[in-house]
């Protein structure tokens, strides 16, 4: 059973439409990425999945059930614009966010210090907000967001504003927290940590979905047959069934080209083709990037 | 536990906890008895060393003007021109010049001063003459002065109101001080709590924590929460003042000499347990029975009823004002409309005392965005019980309602930022489905 499943979810503001018909399946203990560019209507949903705002049609299910008050307890939410207390202490405010997700206190108190603990901030403890760096602050923010061990973990953009050491330390929190079961969700468009973190992907683009599926399924769909290769010698232009792409001269007279199979002939007879002409140093399967995806689709879709 | 009280209680302690709240709670009450005690000690030190002398230049002879504690008159004989001049150099207070006059036609006196001569100098002065004047008419039509004594007569008319079938003494003053003191305490807290309100959204919205809590509880929660929360701070704080207030404005008066009323009433009350028999005269006996008539309990359980609706009323209000804007001067524009009725509620509050049971009167303290006030006002005469009730009940109504109202604008307010906003997208909002 999904850890999220959501069905025709439309949503229209007075002046437009910010969601249509979306539909997504988020498997258990999955990292997913939702990925969209600004106003694509990535905030909408997550705010849905909230509760923050209800859909106009359409719904959503957490683990095979019809979302409810209840799930409030089981999803940890961080959004994109991050926001503590100012003036409340560290701790204070780690209870108080615990409390309201539907922690007691005892709970809220010892899942509070175990956190601060293992992120070494202990001594931040009674320290107010507004006397912590902003990285500082972050973290406080992500705690908070996992302190009651959520089942679904919904994080906006969660690597901005993170130095990279933080950055670091909070993706292998991330992985942690998927091997001890829990579900991410997570929203961006920093498409590095979507390829380095994400199996499942949805791309949401002018409200509408327009790409999902599995990381790999994906990258094996927008495959071109396309191979990159390095060679010393001279490329004679026309080799027939193959598309040979802009040749770019490295040194030491080694060149290097991206050749497209086109009339369905095997990589190995453009292999053979290359050995007759020039001297391969190397041949490799071009895999698109997410980041490629990504940008294809949307410009595509914004030039129609 | 509950996430409304759970909000409630941060509202609370993070406002009790500031040093902000000790130093007004403090300060507040201390500044009233220094106030009253700066004032009587001004007061005493002016009448014991101004004595203040007045030059007479009298041309008719007729005038002996009375002295008093605080004026001292001296004759002069001279030419009017050479006095002024002597009074320049001189360090008296004024110098009073009557001139010869017809006596049915008084006219010409005049008081040369170096500073502007007070209002009660004036009349004093006025009075003084006009009283001789009449004594000399008297005269000049052979009216004995014994005779016209015996005529004037004085009255002291004690007012009893009769319709709740009692008959009860009332005192209009002290009725008068009531309904002004707490009309005009409920006025100010509205402002202060209500403004409290404001801020308070107006930071959640700017932090961007506001997002985080609504995903953990409705909006509706968080705004019932901010208010209740304040609302508790302020009945703490207004507690405290009261105790404060009453302790230490009677230690303050008892060191000056003066008693404040209620301290007079306790040790009469004393004085009637152990001397019964003793009689302390029938100004005390009669003031006792006035006090006695004062409805306190039921003043302070209106005062504790309209300070929390009207603040229900009014912190909703606010509340949505703070959410619908970025920063507090964007609020400004928002806040005319919210200020006109309580403006409107203490500006009447002067034809209200001056005439309770009036046309205007009812309706003040009837509609519920003046009743807090208005209500106060009259509360000291008697107000009928259907209109007591009637006030209570839409008071309640009304709150329900801006409640309601404020909730919808609300929930939408806080998730928008940088949106310009102005009535019609404020009812825009109002109408939006979530």
């Amino acid at each position: 059973m999904d850890a999220l499943a959501a069905h025709q979810i439309t949503k229209r503001y007075a002046d437009h439409l910010a969601l249509q018909d979306v539909s997504l399946q988020v498997p258990k203990q999955s990292i997913f990425g939702l990925l969209g560019p600004n106003g694509a209507g990535k905030t909408t949903l997550i705010r849905i999945i909230n509760q923050i705002i209800e859909a106009d049609k359409g719904t959503i299910e957490v683990s095979g059930e019809r979302l409810h008050q209840r799930h409030i307890r089981r999803i940890g939410y961080l959004p994109e614009e991050r926001g503590l207390y100012k003036k409340m202490k560290v701790g204070e405010q780690l209870v108080y966010l615990g409390r309201l997700r539907g922690l007691s206190r005892r709970q809220a108190l010892e899942a509070s210090k175990q956190w601060v603990r293992k992120m070494e901030i202990a001594d931040w403890w009674n320290k107010k907000i507004e006397d912590l760096s902003k990285g500082m602050a972050q973290k406080i923010q992500f705690i908070s967001t996992v302190l009651h061990e959520p089942e679904l973990i919904i994080l906006d953009e969660p690597f901005s504003g993170f130095d990279p050491v933080n950055a670091n330390l909070i993706k292998d929190e991330i992985l942690q927290l998927r091997e001890r079961g829990s579900t991410i969700i997570f929203s961006t468009h920093r498409m590095e940590s979507v390829e380095e973190l994400c199996d499942h992907i949805t791309l949401i683009n002018q409200a509408k979905k327009i790409l999902d599926g599995t990381k790999k399924e994906i990258k094996h769909n927008y495959k071109s047959n396309t191979y990159h290769v390095e060679y010393r010698g001279t490329l004679n232009g026309a080799i027939q069934g193959f598309e040979i792409g802009k040749v770019q001269s490295l040194e030491d007279d080694y060149s290097q080209s991206m050749i497209k199979i086109t009339n369905g002939q095997t990589p190995n007879q453009l292999l053979h083709e290359l050995i007759q002409q020039v001297e391969v140093h190397r041949f490799v399967e071009h895999i698109p990037s997410i980041n490629e995806i990504f940008i294809k689709l949307v410009e595509g879709e914004s030039n129609e | 536990m509950n996430k409304t009280l759970l909000i409630i209680k941060r509202e609370f302690l993070s406002r009790v906890k500031k040093r902000s709240f000790l130093l007004s709670t403090i300060l507040v009450p201390l500044l009233f008895p220094a106030i009253i005690a700066l004032m009587i000690y001004v007061a005493k030190e002016d009448t014991r060393n101004d004595l203040r002398v007045i030059q007479v230049l009298d041309k008719t002879g007729l005038f002996n003007l009375g002295e008093s504690s605080s004026y001292r008159f001296v004759y002069l004989d001279n030419e009017l021109e050479i006095a002024k001049v002597a009074f320049k150099e001189s360090e008296d207070y004024a110098l009073l010049y009557i001139p010869e006059f017809e006596l049915h036609r008084p006219d010409g006196f005049i008081l040369y001063s170096k500073v502007n001569p007070g209002i009660t100098t004036m009349n004093k002065v006025e009075k003084e003459l006009e009283d001789i004047i009449r004594e000399v008419k008297l005269k000049e039509y052979n009216v004995d002065k014994s005779l016209l004594d015996s005529l004037t007569t004085e009255i002291s008319l004690k007012s009893i109101n009769i319709s709740e079938g009692d008959e009860k003494e009332s005192d209009a003053s002290i009725s008068f001080g009531v309904g002004y003191f707490t009309g005009f305490l409920i006025y100010i807290f509205m402002f202060a709590y209500g403004g409290q309100v404001m801020q308070g959204v107006i930071e959640e919205k700017n932090s961007k924590i506001v997002e985080v809590i609504v995903s953990t509880v409705k909006p509706f929660q968080l705004m019932m929460g901010k208010i209740l929360g304040v609302a508790s701070v302020g009945l703490l704080q207004f507690l405290i003042w009261i105790l404060l207030v009453t302790t230490l404005s009677t230690a303050v008066l008892f060191l000056f000499g003066v008693q404040m009323p209620q301290a007079e009433a306790m040790e009469m009350a004393q004085n009637l347990e152990t001397a019964e028999g003793v009689s302390e005269g029938m100004q005390f006996e009669e003031f006792r029975r006035l006090i006695e008539t004062i409805p306190f309990t039921k003043i302070i359980l209106c005062f504790i009823f309209y300070f929390l609706g009207g603040y229900l009323l009014y912190g909703a209000l606010f509340a949505a004002v703070g959410s619908a804007v970025d920063t507090p001067s964007d609020a400004q524009q928002f806040m005319f409309p919210i200020m006109i009725p309580l403006i409107a509620g203490i500006v009447g509050m002067g034809m209200i005392l001056d005439n309770p049971q009036g046309n205007l009167a009812f309706w003040l303290s009837i509609i519920p965005f003046t009743s807090p006030i208005g209500m106060m006002g009259r509360i000291g005469f008697d107000v009928p019980w259907w209109q007591l009730l009637l006030s209570m009940a839409l008071l309640i109504a009304g709150f329900i309602f801006t409640t309601w109202l404020a909730g919808r604008i609300y929930r939408v307010g806080i998730l928008m930022h940088g949106a310009k906003v102005n009535y019609k997208v404020l009812a825009k909002w109002m109408f939006m489905k979530t």
